[in-house]
C-alpha cells in the first residue's frame, strides 16, 4: 500500500485530531475480545481435557478405518506343518479350501503328507503375488519375501523357531529375535510371519461382493456372464428363473444387506414425508388462530403462539426419545417426532406469513358481503398458499437429514442401521455405502424441492 | 340477460375454459398422487414399526402415565440433587450421587453441569466453525477471487462438510477417541464450517465493492483489501449468522450427546429408557429453559447487530 511519511501523518493528525482520538477505546475492545476468546478456548481445552483425550486416542487404527471405507482385505493364513503347509481363510470369507484367489498359487503336497482339516487346503509351496512387484514364497521350512529389488529370507522350524538370514530391511519389523516379523507392503497389505503361521492381508480398492455374496451361484462371474445367464442360461436353480434368483441374491446379500438398507432408507424418506405433511396440515388452521390480523383476540393469539414455541423448543431429540419409548423403535416414532416439532415450526412461519398479507383483498371480499369463511378462502389463502407450500417443501428436504439423525436414537430408518454399523467398528464399508445413499437421496430431494419451490414462488426462493 | 359473444369473445371463453379445466385436472391429479403416496407411506411405516400403531396406542398412554412423578417436588429434587424421601437405594432416586463439588460444600447439580458441558460443546464448535468459515469464505466469493478453480474447490469442500451426516463423523471419532465430548465437538464443528462458510461467502458476494476499489487504487494487496474493505462491512452479518448457528448447535450437540457424545443428551436418553420419571422431567425442563434462553439471547443480540433483517437458517 502507498504509505505516508511521518511528517505527512503528523500534519494530518494535527488538522483532524477528532479522527485520531477516541479510537483507543475501539482498539482496546478489540484486544479485550481477543483475550477473552483465548482465555475461553484455554478453559475449554482444560474442561474437555482435550490434550489427554487426543493423546489417548487410538490413532493407529484411524487409517485402517478410513481405508475400510473404500477398500477391503483378503486374509489367507498359511500354517506350517512338519510335512506340508495348510492354507485357510477366515470364516464367512469369499474364499474357501476349494476356492482360492488368482494371486495365490500353490503346489500340491508330497504324496506322503497327512490330510489337512476339512476347511483347509494342503500344499508344499505357496506363492503369494502382491502387486506384481512384491511376492512371498512359503515352504514348510522357509519364507522368502521379495519387495521390489530387495529380498528377505527367513528360516522356519515349524512351531519352534524363526531365524532371519542377514539383516532386516526397513520395511520389516521384529520386536526381538525369535519373535514374529511384520512385513509392510504399504496400501497393498502386510504379512505377519511367525513360527506357527504366515498371516497375509492383501488390500484391494473397491467394495467386495457388492452385488453377489460368496454364497451366490453368480459370485465371481463377469457382468456379461451374469447377463447371459439371466437372459438365456440354463436354470441354476430348477425352482426359479435365473433373473428371480439373481434379484433374490442381490437383495439378500449377506454382507451388504441391500434389501434391509433400502427398506430402512425408505423408512427415513417416509418419516420425513409423512411428518412434514401432517405437520403442515395441522399447523395451517392453527396459524389462522395465531395470526393477529385474522383472529382479533389477543388471548387466543398468545396461547397459539406459545404453544408453537413450546413444541419447537422441546426439540426433536426429546420428542424422538419420548415417542421411541412410547411407540417402540420404528418409523412411527420418527414420524411423530417430526410431526410434533414441525407443527411448532410451521405454526410460527405460517402465522408470520399470514400477518404479512395484503389486507386489500380481504376488504374487497368483505365489502361484497362474503361470509367469514369465504373471506379467508378467497381473500387470504390465495395470497399465502404458495409461500406456505414452499416453506413446507423446504422443511421436507431438511427433515430428510434430521430423520437420519434421530433414527440413531431409535426412531427408525437408516440412522439406527448406520449407527449399528459404526458401533461394530468393522463395517466401515457399509457405513460408506449408507452415507452415499443418504447423500444421493438428500441431493435428489433438494433438487425436487428447489424446482417445485421455484415454480411456486418464482426465483425468489427464500431461506 | 347475457349478450351473445362475438367470434373473438367465444374463442377467449373457450380458451379460458380449457385453461381452467387443465388447472383443475392438475390440482386433482396432484392431490390424488399425494393421497396415494401418503396412504402407502402410512401403511409401510405401520408395517415396519416394531409395534403396530393401534396396538401401541394404549401403551403410549401407559407410558405417559409412568412419566408422572410421585409428587411435584421430586422434579426439583432431581434437578438440584437433593435427597428424595422415596430413596430405596436404586438408581431412580440417587439424586445426590451426581453432585459435582466445586469447592467446600458448594456443588453444581449433575444435570446443570451436563447442560453446561453441552452448551460449551456448542460454543466451542461455533467458534471453530466461525474461524474456519471466516478464513474460507473469502476464497469462495466470486467478487474477490478470480481463479475459478479455487472458488470451485472451496465451494465443493464446504458443500461436502455441510452435507456429510454429523452422526457419521461423530461415530468415526467415537471409535478412535472413545466416548466423550471431543467427537461431538469435531462433528458439530465440521458441519458448522460448511454451513457458515456458505452463508458467509454469500454475504461477501453482496458486499459493496467501493471500499475495495479505493484500497485497490492505493495499491492495497489482497489481504489488506479483504481486511479493511470487506470485513468491516460483513462482520455484523457474520456475527448474526454465527449466533443463529449457535442456537442450532445447542440442539445438535444435545442430539450427538444422546448417541455417545456426552453431556445432557446422554443423561436424557438414559433416564427416558430407564423410566426415571422425575429425572426425565427435570432434564426436559432444564433443556427447554436453556434452549428458550439461548434463542432469546441470540435474537436480542442479532437485533442489536443487524436490526430486523430476516435470516435463513442455512442448514
Amino acid at each position: 500500500m502507498t504509505s505516508l511519511s511521518m511528517s505527512d501523518m503528523q500534519s494530518i493528525a494535527d488538522r483532524h485530531p477528532d479522527v485520531f482520538t477516541g479510537s483507543w477505546r475501539k482498539s482496546l475492545s478489540g484486544w479485550a475480545v481477543a483475550a477473552g476468546l483465548v482465555a475461553y478456548l484455554g478453559f475449554a481445552w482444560w474442561f474437555f481435557a482435550v490434550g489427554a483425550v487426543l493423546a489417548g486416542g487410538n490413532w493407529g487404527i484411524a487409517g485402517t478405518y478410513l481405508a475400510d471405507w473404500v477398500s477391503y482385505e483378503v486374509r489367507p493364513q498359511i500354517d506350517f506343518r512338519d510335512d506340508r503347509l495348510d492354507i485357510s481363510y477366515p470364516r464367512f470369507a469369499s474364499y474357501r479350501a476349494d476356492r482360492h484367489p488368482a494371486w495365490l498359487s500353490f503346489d500340491p503336497p508330497a504324496a506322503t503328507a497327512a490330510a489337512p482339516a476339512a476347511n483347509k487346503a494342503a500344499a508344499s509351496l505357496v506363492t503369494v503375488e502382491i502387486d506384481g512387484r512384491n511376492r512371498i514364497e512359503i515352504t514348510p521350512t522357509s519364507v522368502r519375501v521379495s519387495r521390489g529389488e530387495e529380498t528377505l529370507d527367513i528360516a522356519i522350524v515349524p512351531e519352534k523357531s524363526i531365524t532371519v538370514a542377514g539383516t532386516l530391511p526397513s520395511w520389516a519389523t521384529q520386536k526381538a529375535p525369535g519373535e514374529k516379523i511384520t512385513v509392510d507392503f504399504g496400501f497393498a497389505g502386510s504379512a505377519q510371519i511367525d513360527a506357527d503361521d504366515v498371516k497375509i492381508r492383501h488390500r484391494f480398492l473397491g467394495w467386495e461382493n457388492f452385488v453377489f455374496d460368496a454364497n451366490s451361484p453368480f459370485w465371481g462371474k463377469s457382468t456379461s456372464e451374469v447377463f447371459s445367464l439371466i437372459v438365456s442360461g440354463e436354470r441354476l436353480d430348477p425352482g426359479v428363473s435365473n433373473a428371480a434368483l439373481a434379484w433374490d441374491n442381490i437383495v439378500n446379500n449377506s454382507e451388504w444387506q441391500h434389501g434391509d438398507v433400502w427398506t430402512k432408507m425408505l423408512q427415513t424418506i417416509v418419516m420425513a414425508f409423512v411428518g412434514t405433511l401432517f405437520a403442515s396440515l395441522l399447523a395451517f388452521p392453527l396459524a389462522f388462530l395465531a395470526a393477529r390480523n385474522i383472529t382479533r383476540n389477543g388471548l387466543v393469539n398468545q396461547v397459539a403462539k406459545r404453544f408453537f414455541d413450546f413444541l419447537r423448543s422441546v426439540d426433536m431429540l426429546i420428542w424422538a426419545l419420548f415417542f421411541t419409548r412410547a411407540f417402540g423403535p420404528g418409523p412411527i416414532a420418527g414420524i411423530s417426532a417430526i410431526f410434533v416439532t414441525d407443527t411448532g415450526t410451521f405454526g410460527k412461519l405460517y402465522s408470520e406469513a399470514l400477518e404479512n398479507i395484503d389486507d386489500k383483498q380481504r376488504e374487497g371480499m368483505r365489502s361484497v358481503g362474503a361470509s367469514p369463511a369465504s373471506v379467508q378462502r378467497y381473500g387470504v389463502v390465495p395470497q399465502v398458499l404458495p409461500v406456505l407450500i414452499s416453506q413446507s417443501l423446504y422443511f421436507w428436504e431438511s427433515n430428510t437429514r434430521s430423520a437420519t439423525i434421530i433414527g440413531a436414537v431409535g426412531a427408525g430408518g437408516i440412522g439406527l442401521k448406520l449407527w449399528e454399523a459404526m458401533r461394530t467398528n468393522s463395517d466401515w464399508e457399509n457405513v460408506a455405502y449408507m452415507v452415499l445413499l443418504i447423500l444421493i437421496v438428500v441431493f435428489i430431494f433438494d433438487n425436487i424441492s428447489t424446482a417445485l419451490r421455484q415454480r411456486l414462488i418464482g426465483n425468489k426462493a427464500s431461506h | 340477460m347475457t349478450m351473445p359473444l362475438s367470434e373473438a369473445g367465444l374463442a377467449v371463453e373457450r380458451h379460458w375454459r380449457e385453461l381452467a379445466g387443465r388447472r383443475r385436472l392438475y390440482t386433482a391429479g396432484g392431490l390424488i398422487f399425494l393421497f396415494i403416496a401418503l396412504s402407502g407411506s402410512l401403511w409401510f411405516a405401520n408395517e415396519s414399526n416394531a409395534g403396530k400403531f393401534f396396538d401401541r396406542l394404549p401403551h403410549f398412554f401407559d407410558f405417559v402415565d409412568q412419566m408422572i412423578p410421585r409428587d411435584g417436588f421430586e422434579v426439583w429434587r432431581a434437578l438440584f440433587d437433593l435427597p428424595s424421601p422415596y430413596d430405596d437405594g436404586s438408581l431412580k432416586f440417587d439424586y445426590p450421587d451426581g453432585r459435582m463439588y466445586i469447592f467446600g460444600s458448594f456443588y453444581l447439580p449433575e444435570y446443570v453441569y451436563k447442560m453446561l458441558e453441552t452448551i460449551n460443546i456448542a460454543l466451542v464448535s461455533t467458534l471453530i466453525g466461525f474461524a474456519f468459515g471466516f478464513l474460507l469464505c473469502f476464497l469462495a466469493a466470486s467478487n474477490l477471487v478470480t481463479q475459478r478453480w479455487l472458488r470451485f474447490f472451496v465451494r465443493r469442500f464446504l458443500e461436502i462438510l455441510r452435507a456429510f451426516p454429523e452422526i457419521v463423523i461423530a461415530g468415526f471419532f467415537l471409535a478412535i477417541l472413545s466416548m466423550g465430548a471431543i467427537p461431538a465437538i469435531i462433528a458439530v464443528s465440521l458441519h458448522t464450517i460448511g454451513a457458515l462458510g456458505k452463508l458467509f461467502f454469500e454475504v461477501v458476494e453482496n458486499a459493496d465493492m467501493k471500499a475495495d476499489e479505493g484500497l485497490r487504487a492505493v495499491g492495497g494487496n489482497w489481504p489488506e483489501r479483504v481486511w479493511f474493505g470487506i470485513v468491516p462491512q460483513v462482520m455484523p452479518n457474520f456475527l448474526s449468522y454465527a449466533l443463529l448457528r449457535l442456537e442450532i448447535n445447542v440442539r445438535a450437540s444435545t442430539i450427538i450427546g444422546a448417541v455417545g457424545g456426552g453431556g445432557i443428551g446422554e443423561a436424557l436418553r438414559l433416564s427416558i429408557s430407564r423410566t426415571h420419571e422425575a429425572k426425565t422431567i427435570a432434564i426436559i425442563l432444564l433443556l427447554f429453559c436453556t434452549i428458550v434462553a439461548v434463542d432469546q439471547l441470540s435474537a436480542w443480540l442479532r437485533k442489536r447487530l443487524v436490526g430486523e433483517q430476516a435470516f435463513g437458517r442455512g442448514e
